[in-house]
């Protein structure tokens, strides 16, 4: 029973995985810092794209991952779907910090503002304020499963928001670049390695999942010995 | 080549913040590790 808490294996024997990831990332970091041709107008400023839209990609992915995993949580009542929720939503929220930090580091030079009200940026400002609510509305809650119910209910109700993140950049007028795959006109070798940095960070985002997910249902399961030893004493 | 900065800032971050959230997470495996161990000796012992 208490084999299954002893969290040795820190990432769930994802070793051979973790490893691939690591050099995915050199590799990752070479292609965005050296080996992809500089863009005429941006210049080198513009390789912060190679790591900003993974980030982004994770983000809505990981919000995604919530809304089911809420979503199901509420139909079955099951721990596991919470926990992958509430991991998840914490990796979100690190995801989406990086974004907006990373994005105004690249407004400042190219826009020549840290920060507008732009609806691409408000948009996802308001993300990361509602899965911040999320994380809080768990540590807060006075009862474990209290705060799980409420935390399901906001996992599902600000996931309207992801889509309008993801849409601000075609339904309203904004500085942000728009989407630039329909577009074309992208050299290949840009969008070689945009695509291995999507791939590589999506991969991240699974490693940190299978972290986070055991490492919360072995927080539960000491709270659930711990509460045993008192009802025993 | 004045930009070279705000690249420079932007992936520092980037790694500092993705490193430091993967350290949480081996922290906090390792706290639980050890609460674990003391609740064992408490069983132990009573």
């Amino acid at each position: 029973m208490e084999k299954g808490l002893t969290v040795r294996d820190r990432f769930g024997g994802a070793s051979l995985l973790t490893g691939l990831n690591l050099a995915m990332m050199v590799a990752a970091l070479y292609l965005a810092l050296l080996w992809a041709p500089t863009e005429a107008e941006q210049g080198n400023v513009q390789r912060i794209f190679y790591f900003h839209v993974p980030l982004a990609w994770v983000s809505f992915l990981a919000f995604f991952v919530v809304f089911v995993g809420s979503l199901i949580y509420l139909w079955r009542r099951s721990r596991w779907w919470d926990a992958l929720a509430h991991a998840s939503a914490e990796i979100g929220v690190v995801f989406t910090t990086l974004v907006l930090v990373t994005g105004s580091i690249w407004a400042r030079p190219i826009w020549g503002v840290w920060w507008t009200w732009d609806p691409r940026l408000t948009t996802t400002t308001i993300m990361w304020l509602i899965y911040l609510a999320y994380l809080l509305v768990r540590s807060y809650a006075t009862e474990s499963s209290q705060g799980a119910r409420f935390a399901a209910v906001l996992g599902i109700v600000g996931f309207i928001d992801v889509p309008l993140v993801a849409l601000a950049i075609v339904w309203w007028r904004t500085l942000h670049p728009g989407p630039i795959i329909p577009q074309g006109g992208v050299d290949p070798s840009m969008l070689f390695v945009l695509f291995f940095s999507l791939a590589t960070f999506t991969l991240f985002y699974v490693l940190l999942m299978m972290g986070r997910v055991r490492l919360r249902l072995a927080q539960d399961r000491l709270e659930e010995l711990k509460y045993q030893r008192m009802q025993g004493d | 080549m004045e930009n070279f900065v705000y690249l420079f800032a932007a992936y520092s971050l980037i790694w500092i913040v993705l490193f430091g959230y993967v350290l949480s997470i081996f922290w906090r495996q390792r706290g639980l590790e050890r609460e674990l161990e003391r609740l064992r000796d408490k069983s132990g012992q009573g």
